[in-house]
């Protein structure tokens, strides 16, 4: 390390590290991928630190569990715009330590039902053309209702989703370099990290716009999201966007492997359960203001928040201030990228009284995010189904007390 | 370059364009490959018991998911499978027993992941299977008789939807 070692966010950051580094005894270290001698971490001043004034950083849930040092939530009540800074990106993982790969070792091999099997080593995946865009990853554990103390945060209960502009060569140009078999129905995308991850994904997704990236909002991608290769797949379930991708077997059949094939189904009152779930329905949240805020007074607010929804595009965002008897149009940030966050804002004036801000979106298929009440009408459930379930889009609205402070009344 | 988006019939013409990578070595494919699917065709030789799975768990299991594998403060019991979802479908959750086999191969014990022998990926499969109620005390298992063993679920996941597209209408029942 260098010698600015005043940095708060630095020390926590590090701390946090050093915390999860004694938890598991020591960081999983891929055989015949220890980093080169010259490999160590960045000067502060030679890669720029935020102010120590500013404390914007990730949260853990809380309950300590072996994977819940890498369960981090992002801030989004403090972020402006509509890109997540990489270091603030959430994450989510079912692995036992962050795996530190050496991208001069790493290879990416694809097989299976392919004319000719191939591995790449990084230097020729960036040789491909590349393609850059801004898309969102969001777990599809996000936003369960009560998460967190009271609910009452919005990085707790909705910050597992993150924006970022990846880049990196589209898979179908990989696949087609192999030759794709007729028969073939599905890719299954594995981890470079100690239990090696799979995951299983249709073939159309596949050859259209998932894409394997080695860098995030300009620079490689942190070791934390995947370094040095992901898979980003636009509009589903972040569980799909494989990190450390290390090998790709086409095949005509899923892998059912353990995080797909039932420990993330959605069961049913009737008893079914939906083993696979892809995209992600139409959604928005206020982050400002919003739960465990406090506004200081009467008087003028930007109300501003983020949409987001698997469908592609977000093609409306409406804000209601009377708890979703009215809305009204909220101004989108140009331009709006498809599968990306997108910020909208709202002016609105406090009188002083109680009230309940909520905002809706629609996306390009004419799909309307519901409210709790809709969605369990649906599902033909009772609206506490969704404190445990999954893929849960509904609007979230946030009470304003007489004296400033702010609470979810979802319930 | 042409891109044809998500019709598959058309990856027969495909040919290489770019001609970057090196053709793997099939015992390096072999290696790296060590997936099992729901037919079980790529399971190694070997054979387990419940009571030698016993002997497993208790030794590199038991620490962390309790006595029964009804788990620990830290952990999640094993029993049943699966998390715990609004509408819990009881006993096993997963709808192929080779599922739990390759997960324990892969990622058990979490804090030395792969170091299992095949004998003892079955035998403690077996075990864990035998404590969801799913297979006799008796059963052995191993790359025939795992992949014949018939999860309580297997029947209760709706379909996948093969034939979905991107850019399609979400089918109902996937919404929200
Ligand atoms: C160091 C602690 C630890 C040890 C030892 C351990 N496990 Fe686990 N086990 C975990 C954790 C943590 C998870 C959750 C992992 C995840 O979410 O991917 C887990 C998950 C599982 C699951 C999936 C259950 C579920 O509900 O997610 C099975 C099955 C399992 N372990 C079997 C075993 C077996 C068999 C052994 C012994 C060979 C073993 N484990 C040893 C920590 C451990």
């Amino acid at each position: 390390m260098g010698s600015h070692h005043s940095d708060r966010r630095q020390f926590l950051t590090e701390s946090a590290a050093l915390a999860s580094l004694a938890a598991v005894g020591a960081v999983q270290s891929v055989s015949a991928q220890t980093p080169q001698a010259d490999a160590r971490l960045k000067d502060p001043l030679a890669y720029g630190q935020p102010s120590r004034f500013d404390n914007t950083v990730r949260k853990s849930l809380g309950n300590a569990t072996p994977i819940n040092d890498t369960a981090l939530t992002t801030p989004l009540q403090d972020l402006d715009g509509i890109i997540t800074p990489s270091g603030l990106h959430f994450l989510m993982d079912h692995i036992n330590g962050i795996p530190e790969i050496d991208p001069k070792e790493h290879r990416l091999l694809v097989h299976g039902m392919v004319d000719r099997p191939l591995t790449f080593t990084m230097d020729e995946i960036k040789r491909f053309p590349s393609v850059s865009k801004v898309y969102f990853l969001e777990c599809n554990a996000n936003s369960r209702p009560l998460r967190g103390p009271n609910g009452d945060s919005v990085q707790l209960v909705h910050g597992r989703t993150s924006c970022s502009e990846w880049t990196g060569v589209l898979l179908s140009v990989l696949l087609k370099e192999c030759g794709v078999q007729r028969d073939a129905q599905w890719i299954i995308a594995e981890g470079n990290e100690a239990n090696k991850y799979t995951m299983s994904i249709p073939l159309v997704k596949s050859m259209d716009d998932i894409l394997v990236a080695y860098a995030q909002n300009g620079e490689p991608v942190r070791p934390q999201n995947g370094y040095p290769l992901r898979l980003v797949v636009p509009g589903w379930e972040a569980i799909r966007s494989v990190k450390w991708l290390s090998r790709i077997a086409v095949v005509d059949t899923p892998a059912m492997s353990w995080h797909e094939a039932g420990n993330n189904a959605d069961t049913r009152p009737d008893g079914k359960a939906l083993g696979f779930r892809f995209e992600l329905g139409p959604k928005s949240i206020i982050t400002r203001p919003s739960g465990g805020q406090r506004l200081p007074g009467r008087g003028f607010y930007e109300i501003t928040g983020l949409a987001w929804t698997g469908a592609g595009l977000v093609t409306k965002v409406e804000v209601s201030v009377d708890g979703g008897k009215t809305y009204k149009d909220a101004q989108l940030q140009e331009p709006v990228h498809r599968f990306a966050h997108t910020r909208f804002r709202f002016a609105w004036e406090w009188n002083g009284d109680e009230v309940v801000l909520q905002s809706r979106c629609t996306d390009e298929k004419g799909e309307v995010q519901p409210t709790i009440a809709e969605a369990a009408k649906i599902l033909g459930v009772t609206p506490d189904y969704f404190l445990q379930a999954d893929h849960f889009n509904g609007i979230q609205p946030w009470r304003i007390n007489r004296d400033g402070s702010i609470q979810n009344a979802l319930f | 370059m042409t891109i044809v988006l998500g019709v598959c019939a058309t990856a027969l013409a495909q040919g290489p364009t770019y001609r970057f990578g090196t053709a793997p070595s099939q015992d390096e494919i072999k290696a790296r490959d060590t997936a099992i699917s729901p037919a079980g065709r790529e399971l190694p030789p070997g054979r387990g018991g419940v009571k030698e799975g016993a002997t497993v768990y208790a030794q590199k299991c038991l620490a962390c998911h309790g006595p029964d594998g009804t788990g620990t403060k830290l952990h999640r019991g094993l029993i049943p499978l699966g998390n715990s979802k609004p509408v819990k479908i009881p006993g096993s959750l997963v709808p192929y027993a080779t599922t739990v086999w390759d997960f324990i191969n892969r990622a058990m014990p979490s804090t030395k992941p792969g170091s299992l022998t095949p004998d003892e990926v079955y035998a403690v499969t077996a075990y864990v299977l035998f404590l969801n109620d799913v297979i006799e005390e008796s059963t052995v298992l191993d790359a025939k008789t795992l992949p014949e063993v018939k999860m309580p679920n297997r029947d209760n996941f709706l379909a996948v939807e093969i034939d979905w597209k991107p850019g399609q209408r979400r089918p109902l029942g996937n919404y929200p």
